[in-house]
């Protein structure tokens, strides 16, 4: 998802007899439904993974940014302009509050940030394919952050007291978005025929994306039952995705818009929708830093970052200077 | 590389007339550019009417090893609640 194959660092998933006391007095917190706080004791791979899987899921937030920002000077209308400034915010504020939550195990936001920009952190996949149209900021608020609310609802129910309660924020403001990007969709199908062939095209290119967000088949991966017994993975990856493909299917055919997939049916068997095959080998191309945008991606955060670092020094010279003059005064 | 700014706790007061309430935190280099950041972070949809911030550094707390013998008191005096004493079902307004 947001964070995609998390090493949680276990071989395998030790059974409640093989832990320590202090590890089976946290396991049993944990299977009652106990939230865990910062200051309670973790074990060490606990804390580890879960940095991991909430820095990821936050520099995919501010990652996140970039293919929308992209739009802003040629959204359509002053009102869309407007929204979409709103939403790229609202992407900002999700990256802070999850910084804040992964702050609280003991690492510093510099510190992430210069993982992220060195290229060593990940973010979500789906951040690394370009922006080509007005119906892409449709599209990615509809299916994007569609499948981001998917994945973030059950969040809001996890172990970790910050992450959950950062996640509860999230999902409120996550809404308009997916309803922001369906907007901007309905009024492209209700619009003139060349209109809804640039909303066609960019579900074409956006929905297999969007299904790799979830990430490869994990029900056997050891990484994952251990997320799971840790209660910060409260589904499997392909449970999410076929929530999102049965619950997507019905609004592309409100649209008139059709899935680009010829495999897609309706299995009355199962009560869900068939899918066609994933492309992993493309989903692990762009993890690995081969997507189409992947580099660009890079260079524009660093770049933001470096160039901002003039005006961050002159707020810290400007407190230290009234701090000084305080205490001469005092 | 720049100094890393401070943390800051921030508290909110919602628009229902309560006490403030802690919502997160934020990096910022002095209070005055914390209310500010906190007013983005947290305001964004009218959650409040007051920001307070106070540097993290400053919060002191108590310690989740002591939950047991510092919160023993207040366990062992059930008699502090009202309900602790039964009343006669004829006597009213109390």
């Amino acid at each position: 998802m947001y964070a995609q194959l998390v090493d949680t660092g276990a071989s395998r998933v030790r059974s409640l007899d093989e832990l320590g006391p202090q590890e089976r007095e946290f396991q049993d917190r944990i299977d009652a439904g106990v939230k865990i706080e910062p200051r309670d004791w973790m074990p060490e791979a606990y804390r580890k993974t879960l940095v991991r899987q909430i820095s990821q899921h936050a520099h995919s937030e501010i990652v996140g940014q970039l293919p929308e920002g992209n739009w802003v000077t040629r959204a359509p209308t002053l009102q869309r302009k407007a929204i979409l400034l709103a939403k790229i915010q609202d992407e900002a504020g999700h990256g802070l509050y999850l910084y804040s939550a992964a702050e609280t195990l003991g690492v510093s936001r510099d510190e992430l940030l210069e993982a992220l920009h060195a290229g060593k952190a990940k973010y979500s996949s789906i951040f690394n394919y370009p922006t080509l149209s007005w119906a892409d900021m449709g599209a990615i608020g509809w299916l994007v952050d569609g499948s981001a609310i998917i994945n973030q609802i059950p969040l809001c129910r996890c172990s970790y007291g910050p992450y959950a309660r950062a996640m509860v924020r999230v999902c409120k403001e996550e809404s308009f978005h997916a309803r922001q990007g369906y907007d901007i969709l309905l009024a492209l199908c209700r619009g003139s025929a060349e209109q809804k062939a640039m909303a066609q095209d960019a579900l074409n290119r956006w929905w297999w994306p969007a299904l790799m967000m979830f990430g490869p088949p994990d029900a056997e991966s050891v990484n994952s039952r251990q997320s799971a017994n840790w209660r910060i993975k409260l589904f499997s990856n392909d449970e999410l995705r076929q929530r999102m493909v049965d619950q997507t299917v019905p609004q592309a055919e409100h649209l008139g818009l059709t899935i680009p997939d010829p495999s897609l049916r309706w299995n009355e068997e199962r009560g869900h929708y068939d899918f066609g095959e994933i492309d992993w080998d493309e989903f692990h191309a762009v993890l690995k830093g081969n997507g189409p945008c992947n580099r660009e991606r890079l260079r524009t955060r660093v770049q933001a970052w470096e160039e901002g670092a003039w005006f961050r020094d002159a707020l810290v010279a400007h407190a230290d200077k009234r701090a000084a003059r305080d205490a001469r005064a005092a | 590389m720049s100094k890393e700014w401070p943390l800051w706790e921030v508290f909110i007061r919602s628009q229902h007339g309560l006490a403030h309430k802690h919502v997160g935190s934020l990096h910022a280099p002095d209070a005055e550019m914390a209310i500010n950041n906190a007013r983005d972070v947290y305001t964004r949809r009218n959650e409040g009417v007051g920001i307070w911030v106070v540097r993290a550094a400053d919060v002191a707390s108590s310690s989740p090893g002591d939950k047991g013998p510092l919160f023993e008191p207040s366990q062992s005096k059930v008699y502090r609640h009202p309900t602790f004493f039964p009343m006669p079902e004829e006597v009213k307004n109390l």
